[in-house]
């Protein structure tokens, strides 16, 4: 959770021998194309060059794959029930069936569907709240810091997971609601993160250069700060993304959700309602978890990626190669 | 003392924001929060009267027709007193009664376990850091990061099904074995609470070291490689003494520091991992709260968890000024 510290050693590497998340320079003149190729380039390289980096969205990128076609796979409607209720995985269900006939398999493909799209999209929303609040926060100082961190610290020692639940509880149950919730519980972790990069950044040459050539206030913050900041909101945004897999899960999981849909939260709602551990029903409530733990464990490799790249003293192999003068470099 | 003085008014505002954003969030949703009880009561056969709904508005703090200032007051007055409502699953018994009863078997499970995988996270985390490409570091880390991106309640599915369903060592359900073991200070009681403990424990543990491991990993790999540490191995200093007295100690700061967010999270973890293992602590209650839309209840238990929680909080910060004297001097200079 280091990661905000960790990379900005970034900034002190050359960006030639460590594939750098900042673009080295802004290349103005050159046109929309070459700059967008340039730009896939650099993801390119950033995705191959570790190996935790393409090993983790290798996995995601399967699982945004499921979320797309699967559905278009699924060789029964996941909701229509059947005489085979509680059968073991099979060559007909290849995991099986649920108490009341229907197929899991078929389930777990629409699932991933719903989980995956809703995870990725409130954890942007939540990262683009913490983004407004940090950038905002750190820019500004004063009496605005002084309000935003104090609300930005007391939303992080308050439990989230207990205000989930009180929140949602009152609300109408739906996926509108749930991803509400969530936004509002878990957006200060990351804004208190880029605050602090804003403000090591409020002073630097380029923003004085900018406020000096009278850019508006929220261009220089959103436009000039920000790109700077691109690679900390990558990593904020993929840790968020674990973050709202398993409250979102777990608010599911309680019946908060909307028990109708199918999502992982809501298959493993539905085995837990129906005693399935107690009947050895094992393939109904482990699909779900496994996914769940997969998808969440390939994010968090994304991160260790990065922090590694980010800073080389992390890496597991003991690195010879790192050249001398970058040493030094980054000892001064 | 400025700095000491400072966080108690922070933490002071933090536990007036959670009191007021529990009085807050039941008024902005739509719908009536009585009514729904009163649903509720008559879909169990239980006649309510319209005086009798009037006084449950009062109870859950709904008379609509005061302004919100005098509803907000009348809150905080009953909160001074105690009085938290009544929670209608269990027959209309004091939130607090209820609270009371459970919040020891929370306690108790939460204290040994966070307690436990802390110490096994920095512990682990120190000798990875120091054994850094081996073996053991290249198996572990990975597969701790798998760990901690496994949801609590799943980790609790799948270690109660194994151990509890399949292997049968453990019990199903429970926080002691009611049918032959009475409450008390008895040996028997003791042991049956530890035999019933240990697998909700041993899934918070697991689901919890990953973070205090990879934390104390980073944080001891980069303190590993600062000029005292070659200093005390220069000196030809003991290898465990440069580990745990030079490189350790100072390696354990972001670990503390980071308490507060990880404790949030494991205390919602233990909350899940008690629903999944019916263990009788406040995580169960709030179970059968949400699933009988219990408000005052889920409100209670919201409010004993928040405020807990920051008193723990409290705790680790003071604990964090005394081991790094920085905070205290330079705050206070």
């Amino acid at each position: 959770m280091s990661l905000g510290k960790d990379l900005q050693h970034v900034a002190t590497l050359e960006p030639e021998t460590i594939p750098s998340t900042f673009p080295k320079k802004f290349p103005r003149r050159d046109s929309r194309l070459a700059r967008l190729r340039e730009g896939l380039r650099l993801v390119w390289r950033v995705l191959t060059s570790n190996r935790k980096v393409a090993i983790g969205s290798s996995i995601v990128a399967f699982f945004l794959l499921v979320a797309i076609f699967g559905p278009l796979l699924a060789p029964y409607d996941p909701t229509a029930t059947s005489r085979l209720s509680e059968t073991p995985p099979s060559a007909a269900h290849w995991l099986g069936t649920t108490a009341t006939g229907q197929d899991i398999f078929s389930q777990l493909l629409y699932g991933t569907r719903s989980s995956v799209f809703w995870g990725f999209l409130t954890g942007l929303l939540v990262t683009l709240v913490s983004v407004v609040v940090g950038l905002v926060s750190g820019y500004f100082g004063g009496i605005i810091d002084e309000l935003l961190s104090l609300a930005t610290n007391v939303f992080l020692v308050i439990p989230a997971l207990p205000l989930a639940i009180v929140a949602v509880g009152y609300f109408p149950k739906g996926p509108l609601t749930i991803a509400l919730v969530i936004i509002l519980t878990n957006w200060s972790f990351n804004a208190r993160l880029l605050r602090a990069q804003t403000l090591s950044m409020r002073s630097r040459e380029f923003v004085t250069a900018a406020r000096a050539s009278g850019e508006s206030v929220w261009r220089i913050i959103f436009f000039e700060i920000f790109p700077n900041e691109i690679g900390i909101v990558a990593a904020a945004f993929v840790s968020t993304v674990i973050f709202v897999l398993l409250a979102w899960t777990a608010l599911e999981f309680l019946g908060l959700g909307d028990i109708n849909t199918v999502s992982w939260g809501s298959m493993l709602y539905w085995a837990q309602q129906s005693d399935s551990i107690f009947s050895g029903l094992w393939w109904w409530f482990a699909p779900p978890g496994c996914c769940i733990a997969l998808l969440g464990a390939a994010l968090a490799l994304i991160n260790f990626g990065i922090d590694e790249i980010a800073d080389p003293r992390l890496r597991s192999e003991v690195s010879e190669h790192v050249p001398k003068e970058l040493k030094e470099k980054a000892v001064t | 003392m400025r700095h000491l003085l400072r966080r108690i008014l922070f933490y002071l505002f933090a536990a007036w924001a959670a009191i007021t954003l529990n009085f807050v969030i039941p008024r902005l949703a739509p719908g009536d929060p009585a009514a729904v009880l009163l649903g509720n009561l008559q879909s169990r056969g239980i006649h309510v009267g319209a005086a009798y709904l009037k006084a449950i508005q009062a109870e859950l703090g709904y008379n609509t027709s005061d302004p919100l200032p005098v509803q907000y007051l009348d809150y905080l007055n009953s909160l001074l007193h105690g009085n938290l409502g009544v929670a209608v699953t269990s027959s209309f018994e004091p939130v607090t009664n209820v609270i009371g009863r459970d919040i020891f078997w929370s306690l108790g499970l939460g204290l040994v376990s966070v307690t436990l995988s802390f110490a096994l996270g920095c512990l682990v985390g120190i000798v990875v850091a120091w054994k850094r490409g081996s073996l053991l570091d290249t198996i572990l880390s990975p597969l701790l990061n798998f760990l901690s991106a496994i949801p609590y309640f799943w980790m609790a599915l799948l270690i109660l099904y194994i151990f509890g369903f399949e292997l049968r060592w453990f019990p199903l359900t429970g926080g002691y074995d009611e049918l032959n073991v009475d409450p008390g200070w008895t040996l028997d009681f003791i042991a049956s609470v530890i035999y019933h403990g240990i697998l909700p424990a041993l899934t918070i543990v697991i689901a919890s070291v990953a973070g205090w491991m990879l934390t104390m990993r980073n944080s001891m790999i980069t303190t590993l490689s600062e000029d005292y540490v070659l200093m005390a191995k220069a000196k030809g200093l003991h290898t465990s003494r440069i580990m745990f007295a030079y490189a350790a100690r100072n390696a354990i700061l972001p670990n503390v520091a980071g308490f507060a967010i990880s404790l949030g999270f494991i205390v919602g973890g233990q909350l899940l991992t008690e629903m999944v293992f019916s263990y009788p602590g406040i995580g169960y209650s709030l179970l059968q709260a949400v699933q009988n839309q219990d408000y005052s209840l889920m409100q209670g238990i919201f409010l004993v968890v928040a405020l807990g929680v920051l008193g723990a909080n409290f705790l680790a910060e003071l604990s964090y000024a005394f081991l790094d004297p920085r905070v205290r001097l330079e705050r206070s200079a």
